[in-house]
This record gives C-alpha cells, sequence and structure tokens, in this order.
C-alpha cells in the first residue's frame, strides 16, 4: 500500500487512490468542478490542482487523476496551487459569470477582479453531463465534438438523438446551468456578495489552507487583504500542518 | 518486388546476394538520370520533369536509367535532377524544368556545366564508415561547379539519419540493403542479447528526437522490464508543426531505416507488434512505408522467425485524422484505439500502461532511424557526436526568410549563427535576421544577438525555447513579433484539443489579448496579465502542449517586450506588419503614374489617371499591401 505524505500529514492508501481521494479522506477540501463521485475521473477542469512533490520535481498535477504513489509528497494550498487557482477561477468567472457555484468559489478564493471580457458562455465544458449519460444514465447520447475553439457537448450530428431519454440527469448535474444569486451587484462580472459575510479569522499559516472554508475573513480585514499582506503568527500550534 | 531465390533471408550471405543486387541498381553499367520524388519535388513539378525525362528516353532509345529518389534535403533548388555517369561524378541540376530536362538528356555526355549546381564526387555511409568514390581515376571537377564537399550547405553536415535520403530509390529493398541495411538487424538478432541492445542504446546517450528529449535507452529499459504481454512499439511519425517536415523526409527518402530501428527495438523490449501512426496529410509517406512494409514481409525480415532467431515482428500503418495534438504519446495512443485523441494523466506512464493496457513504447521516426546505426557502430561512437547532453546529430527543416530553405542534418551543438549564416547562407535580400523560431508552435523566439548558442535541448529550454521535433523558422527584420504570437496562438487555439480549461480557455484569451495589442488598443496592464495567464497555462495544463503553448507569448515577451511596448504606448508597428497600426502612401516624387496599383487594388482605393500621381484613399484601403508588392520603382510606402 503506498504511503505518501499530504500537507505534512503521512497517510496510507490502497492502491489505485487518486490523490483528491486521499485528501477527501484527510477532511482536506479541494475545489473541484469536474469530479462527481460515481463517474469516472476526468481531469478538465484543472481547479483541482495540487503541488506534488516526486523525487527532485515538483509540478502541478490534477488531484482527481493523479493516481497516489509511494513517497509522493503532496500540498494541497501551497502559494503556487492557492495562485494557479485563484487565476484559474478568474478565467472561469469571465466566460461562465452566471454560475452561482462559480462565484461561490471566486468569493471564496478572493479573487477581487476579473480581467477578461465577459463571454457568457454556458457551457465550461467539464463533461460531467457526458459521462452521466454514458457512465450512470448507460445512454451515451451526448458526447464532445470538435476541438479547442470548436469543441462543445453535443449529439451525434447535432440532430435529436433516439438514444436519448429525456431523463434530464445531464442538466441535474451541470455545475453551471443555475439561475445567478442576486448578490449586491448581479449585473457585473464579479459578484463577491458573500464576501460581505464577515467571520473572524484566528490563524493562518504558509502553504496551509485555512481550516474554515469558507472564510472571506482574511479578505476583508486579514492578512491576506490585497493592501496590507500583515503576517500573523500563529498563536496555537497545529503539529500536523505543514509550515514553511 | 522480384523474388530473386534468396528470400526469406536467413543469414548475412542472403544479405549480400541482395545488397549485390542493390548495388547494380544504385550505379548501373549506363548512366542513370535520379530526379527527387518526394512532396517537396513533386510540389515544385518533378513528376513533370520525370514525365518528361521518360518520354525523351523512350523517345530516342537512350540507354539510360531513369531513377526516383528521395529529397536529399535543397529544397529551395526543386525539382532536382541528377545524372550519374559511371566513373565520373553525380551532377546535381537545380530548378529544373521539363525542358531543360530535355535539354540536359539530349546533351549528354556532356554535362552542361552551365545549369548545374553541384557535384557528388562521392559519398559517406555513415552507417559503415566507408566513404564510396564514384570516379574512375582523377576527380575531373566541371567548370565553374562546385563540390557538394564545398558548399557551406553540405559541408557542415552530418548525415546519420538522412543517411540514404537522396541517393536510393525509396521503393527498392535491394537499395537500401547494398547501402548496409539490415545489417544492423542481423548483428541485433543473431549476435546480441536483447538486454546488450538495450544497453547500446543507452550508451549512446540518444534522447528523444520528438521534442521533449527523453532518455531512449531508459525508455526501452522501462519497456522491457514493465510487465505484461504483448508489448507494442510506436512509431510516431504525426508531424505537424508548421513549416516542419523532417520526418516526412525520412518516411519518404528512406523508409527502411525507420522499420529496421523498429524491428530492432522491438527485439530488444520483447515486442510482438508495431504501429507506424503517420498522419494523414502524407499520402506518399504512407505509400512508401506501406510499401516497405511489403517488401520486408515478403523478404521475411517482418513476421514470424526473422532471420532463424524465433523473434517475431509484426508492423502496421495507422493514418492519423489531422488533429495536432495526437502526436503527444497518450492522445496518440488513444487515437490508434479509436477513441478521441485527448491525453490522459501521466502515470502511468505509456512505458508501464499504453496501447490496450500494455507496456508501449513511443519513439518519434528520427530516433528509429537512428537506431540501425548506433546498433551497428556501437554506442560509444555515436555519443562520441554532439554536446555532453545532447548525443548524436538532429535533423531540421530551415525555413522562413533564408537563402538556402532546406533539410540539414547537424551535430548536436552546432550554434544558431552556424545554422542560419554559414548552412542557412543567410537572410536574402540584405536584410537584418531578427530572430529564429525553433520548437514549432509550442516552442519559442530566439533573437539573433543570442545566436551563438549551441543547439542542444537544454541551452534551447534555457534560452526559452525547446528543441521540438526539429523546425527552424528564420525571421528577418520585417517581422513583428506581436504578429507572430497572434498566429502561433491562433494554431493552439484550434488544436487544442480542448479537454482542459486552462488550455482551451488560456489560448483563446491570450490570442484575445495579444490581438487586442496588435490593434493598438492595448494597455500597460495587458503585459502583466499575459504573463499571468500564461503562467497559469503552463503551470496547470495536462500535457505537452498546454505546457508550452505559453512559450510563443513568454519568449517574445522575454526578448521583445520593447516592441509590445511600441505597440501599446505609440500605436506603432515597427515592423510594419499589423494592419491596423500601418497606413500605405504614394510617395509623389516616385510615382510615375504606371498605373500596376490601380489595378492590383482590390478595394478600388487607389485613384488616379495613368501617367498621373496616383493616391490612396485611406477610407477604402484594406491594407493588403498588394500596390507594395507590385510597384516597381518603390513608390509605395507604408507608415
Amino acid at each position: 500500500m503506498p504511503t505518501l505524505t499530504m500537507n505534512g500529514i503521512t497517510v496510507e492508501v490502497e492502491r489505485g487512490t487518486t490523490l483528491l481521494e486521499a485528501a477527501q479522506f484527510l477532511g482536506l477540501p479541494i475545489p473541484t468542478l469536474c469530479h462527481e463521485d460515481g463517474l469516472a475521473p476526468y481531469g478538465g477542469c484543472r481547479l483541482c490542482v495540487v503541488e506534488v512533490v516526486n523525487g527532485a520535481k515538483k509540478s502541478l498535477q490534477s488531484s482527481c487523476t493523479y493516481p497516489a504513489l509511494d513517497g509522493l509528497q503532496v500540498f494541497t494550498h501551497s502559494a503556487r496551487v492557492e495562485k494557479a487557482r485563484r487565476l484559474l477561477v478568474e478565467l472561469y468567472v469571465a466566460t461562465c459569470p452566471q454560475s452561482k457555484r462559480i462565484q461561490d468559489l471566486a468569493s471564496a478564493m478572493g479573487v477581487r477582479q476579473v480581467r477578461y471580457d465577459a463571454k457568457h458562455e454556458h457551457c465550461i465544458q467539464c463533461g460531467l453531463c457526458v459521462r452521466m449519460c454514458e457512465q450512470q444514465m448507460m445512454a451515451g447520447a451526448i458526447g464532445f465534438s470538435g476541438r479547442g475553439l470548436h469543441r462543445e457537448v453535443t449529439r451525434p450530428f447535432d440532430t435529436t438523438s433516439d438514444t436519448c431519454r429525456q431523463c434530464g440527469a445531464c442538466l441535474y448535474i451541470c455545475p453551471v446551468c443555475e439561475l445567478r444569486c442576486a448578490g449586491p451587484d448581479a449585473e457585473s462580472t464579479l459578484c463577491n456578495g458573500c464576501l460581505n459575510i464577515s467571520t473572524a479569522c484566528f490563524q493562518t499559516y504558509d502553504n496551509a489552507m485555512c481550516s474554515l472554508d469558507p472564510c472571506h475573513a482574511c479578505e476583508i480585514d486579514g492578512p491576506f487583504r490585497a493592501d496590507v499582506r500583515v503576517k500573523l503568527q500563529p498563536q496555537i500550534e497545529f503539529p500536523v500542518l505543514a509550515k514553511k | 518486388m522480384p523474388n530473386h531465390g534468396a528470400y526469406p533471408l536467413r543469414s548475412l550471405e542472403d544479405l549480400q546476394a541482395v545488397a549485390e543486387l542493390g548495388r547494380q541498381r544504385i550505379s548501373p553499367a549506363q548512366p542513370k538520370i535520379m530526379i527527387g520524388m518526394a512532396t517537396c519535388g513533386q510540389a515544385a513539378g518533378a513528376t513533370e520533369v520525370l514525365e518528361a525525362v521518360r518520354e525523351v528516353v523512350a523517345q530516342d532509345k537512350l540507354p539510360y536509367v531513369v531513377s526516383e529518389t528521395g529529397c536529399i534535403g535543397w529544397c529551395s533548388q526543386e525539382p532536382l535532377l541528377d545524372i550519374c555517369i559511371p566513373g565520373r561524378p553525380r551532377v546535381t541540376y537545380g530548378r529544373v524544368t521539363p525542358a531543360r530536362a530535355r535539354q540536359i538528356i539530349r546533351a549528354l555526355p556532356e554535362p552542361k556545366p552551365q545549369w548545374a549546381l553541384a557535384t557528388m564526387p562521392g559519398d559517406e555511409n555513415t552507417l559503415t564508415g566507408y566513404y564510396t568514390s564514384y570516379l574512375a581515376g582523377e576527380d575531373t571537377p566541371l567548370r565553374g561547379v562546385k563540390s557538394y564537399r564545398d558548399l557551406p550547405l553540405f559541408k557542415r553536415q552530418l548525415r546519420i539519419v538522412m543517411r540514404n535520403c537522396g541517393l536510393i530509390d525509396p521503393a527498392s529493398f535491394e537499395e537500401y540493403i547494398a547501402r548496409g541495411g539490415y545489417t544492423a538487424l542481423w548483428q541485433a538478432l543473431r549476435t546480441q542479447t536483447p538486454q546488450q541492445v538495450v544497453d547500446g542504446v543507452t550508451k549512446s546517450g540518444i534522447r528523444g528526437r520528438g521534442g521533449a528529449g527523453f532518455p531512449t535507452g531508459r525508455k526501452w529499459q522501462t519497456v522491457r522490464e514493465a510487465p505484461g504481454s504483448p508489448k507494442y512499439v510506436i512509431c510516431n511519425a504525426d508531424e505537424g508543426d508548421p513549416g516542419a517536415y523532417m520526418d516526412r523526409g525520412v518516411l519518404e527518402g528512406d523508409p527502411h531505416s525507420v522499420l529496421e530501428g523498429m524491428t530492432i527495438g522491438a527485439y530488444a523490449m520483447g515486442a510482438s507488434e508495431g504501429i507506424i501512426y503517420v498522419r494523414e496529410e502524407y499520402p506518399l509517406a504512407v505509400a512508401r512505408m506501406k510499401d516497405a512494409i511489403r517488401q520486408s514481409e515478403v523478404a521475411g525480415l517482418l513476421g514470424a522467425n526473422i532471420f532463424g532467431s524465433g523473434f517475431g515482428f509484426t508492423v502496421r500503418v495507422v493514418t492519423g485524422a489531422g488533429a495536432f495534438v495526437c502526436g503527444e504519446e497518450t492522445a496518440l495512443i488513444r487515437s490508434i484505439e479509436g477513441k478521441v485523441g485527448e491525453p490522459q494523466q501521466r502515470p502511468p506512464y505509456p512505458a508501464v500502461r499504453g496501447l490496450n493496457g500494455k507496456p508501449t513504447c513511443i519513439n518519434n521516426v528520427e530516433t528509429w532511424a537512428n537506431v540501425p546505426v548506433i546498433i551497428a557502430r556501437g554506442g560509444e561512437w555515436f555519443a562520441s557526436i554532439g554536446t555532453p547532453g545532447s548525443k548524436g546529430t538532429k535533423v531540421f527543416s530551415l525555413v522562413g526568410n533564408i537563402e538556402n530553405t532546406a533539410l540539414i542534418e547537424v551535430p548536436m551543438g552546432t550554434t544558431l549563427a552556424e545554422i542560419v549564416y554559414e548552412i542557412g547562407g543567410g537572410i536574402p535580400g540584405n536584410r537584418e535576421c531578427k530572430a529564429i523560431q525553433t520548437g514549432g508552435p509550442s516552442g519559442g523566439c530566439i533573437p539573433a544577438s543570442k545566436f551563438n548558442l549551441p543547439v542542444d535541448y537544454d541551452s534551447l529550454t534555457a534560452a526559452g525555447s525547446i528543441m521540438g521535433s526539429g523546425g527552424m523558422i528564420v525571421m528577418d527584420d520585417h517581422t513583428c513579433m506581436v504578429d507572430i504570437a497572434k498566429y502561433f496562438l491562433g494554431f493552439l487555439e484550434d488544436e487544442s484539443c480542448g479537454k482542459c480549461f486552462s488550455c482551451r480557455e488560456g489560448t483563446q484569451r491570450l490570442k484575445e489579448i495579444v490581438q487586442r495589442i496588435s490593434e493598438g488598443h492595448g494597455v500597460d496592464e495587458d503585459l502583466v496579465l499575459l504573463e499571468e495567464l500564461s503562467w497559469m497555462v503552463r503551470e496547470v495544463s495536462l500535457c505537452g502542449l498546454g505546457q508550452t503553448a505559453a512559450n510563443p507569448v513568454l519568449s517574445t515577451l522575454r526578448y521583445f517586450r520593447e516592441e509590445y511596448l511600441e505597440h501599446i504606448h505609440h500605436q506603432r508597428c515597427p515592423a510594419k506588419v499589423c494592419r491596423q497600426l500601418i497606413t500605405f502612401a504614394i510617395d509623389p516624387v516616385t510615382c510615375n503614374g504606371c498605373g500596376a496599383c490601380v489595378q492590383v487594388c482590390s478595394g478600388k482605393a487607389i485613384l488616379g489617371e495613368k501617367n498621373k500621381l496616383h493616391t490612396i484613399e485611406q477610407a477604402h484601403c484594406t491594407k493588403c499591401g498588394a500596390c507594395m508588392d507590385i510597384c516597381k520603382f518603390d513608390a509605395v510606402t507604408v507608415n
């Protein structure tokens, strides 16, 4: 059985476990848009990237597809990971601003600006509907066509499909087909309404996740606020957390 | 292929017998006319030349042999015609038209030196290490015609992969064997254990020629040790970089070298099936390869019990449907399996779990073509060529604003300056060289000031580019780097498979920003955004395509930042390329009113009567530049 460390915690998992499953086992929340239990891992949304140290190589890997191998060192919330996720979520908001799930992620991660023109493209091509249709509903009525710029989820030959039973599972699982929440400034690209909910912040650690997730205190009056990046000294020592 | 009674080949003596037939074909007793019939030659009109030559030979009942050959690499002079007269140097004629070909043939044996490009008094075969002279006596040079040995284009080259290209008829199995072909296979199968073969390749230090540069010996060792059966070897011939055609040159010019390399590799790794994944857009390469496989099967060099060793191996060709991303190994495997060509997570690496979940070794065309030479001459010999980190030679396609557009093979460590100014002959039209783009769309631009850089895997990576498969695009000072970045991003946004959000959306947004800058609407913050977004795309994407997709932006930003700033701050394109930022005008002093520009203007934007001054009406000008191209007096200016 492979033994690896996650954020400094040593964990032994069964062969064939993914890093995401190992993290969930340890209670480490990793954001994802294309992963759902019961569906095959896909690795398309890239939000679940974690920093993997394998020998001398340090890289970001999608935790939902990367196998838990012996001797790996994994950091789920390192500065590099957080930066990549924030930039990724900024891009998600610009592509699909009406999704509450994406807006919530943006709030939780402290994305305070969107520097791209909003596209209002509804589909983020996470592939959940395609896998749901194929692997749970046993229909396989929809799939991807084209590549790159022209890739889309569609039915074969863009016509009505005899295989589709119109069960609606694809709609049910879609993370972005939903009404936008009515935040304070619902019309703009970035909502950030949830940021107004303020909670107290206890500790912060470098390269470690905040245990109060979602917590936006850091953003408003904590050390991660954009203009005052003061580092607080942790008052209570948690031995399990890896400190830099 | 005629059966000479020697098939199936079982021993070295059998090979020698076939080689003798091949030698008679390579240097027949009567004069031989060779025409370069690779795709490059055909595109330049070689088919018509071949027809004309055949016609003349038949009409005049001339005792000449007419033969096809592959690409020798002198692309700028295609179509090429070669005359080989026994005892005399081979003479090459360039840019041959059917009419000129007829005159050359009819004038034989008088060699028409005024049209000849070069003479070849002999050639060195890197597989055997022997030099073969074509001459009966003294070298009697043609008046004013240089020898290949003295031409800057060929002088510095060392041809291992392209050892037979342009010298043999690629459709002839016998000619390949006459040049030492399949002796390395015999040597491996009959005198070495599989582990010894792997050790030889490891010792040679060869790294994958497809671009990433993974040590081939280590890959072979992994596949050899991986549990599972059957094992597969795959030849990656899905060459898709714009302006790169190294693999095509080898497949069309010397298909058996790839087959032999694959068979040796299969023996070393215990594989029983080989697949050559070629893109559909290379019909001649596909045909040549299928032909070569059939010939080898007839000769018993593919199939069961090769050379009586008990080792069996089969090869088939799979054609790809044209997706650039299928050159990535995991996507390629999915494509062979009949699934959508999208990259998969590694690990598990294909060497452990590849095609059909079995251990699979994927190497590039060039890597496979190197293998017979490594076996024949030993790993130490191969390791003596090149730099400490990169061994052997590399084939490059040298294209763009360069005098000698060519397919060249040089030892690793040759500097960019040597490649561009010596081998390539510099930039045409007395222009300044600005940069060279290496490694295809995922590569980067290296400025002319860095041309003392030796070409090897590590130096190119350190300079922000990659070796890639070997495309080199030379750019002169009339090239706008913002425009170049925009071009490659446009290619990548189309060719990204679209699975990873970061790569699909990232390339589109990168292009959007670069486009905005090229139109003069950029702001300073755009450069920060470009860098941050590029960083994210590189860090987060799954496969090599995504991880290098931002290279065109990053390398141009690194070396040509002031050009971006010029677009942003002054709405000016220094190279005068970006359409939105330039205006065309007619110089009233130089214009003589010939009316040529009025004729070509598609927007009807040029006013003026014959013999009177012409003017451009800016509102209607589409900025196509046709007037500038047609004007013989350089009266059209661009600002």
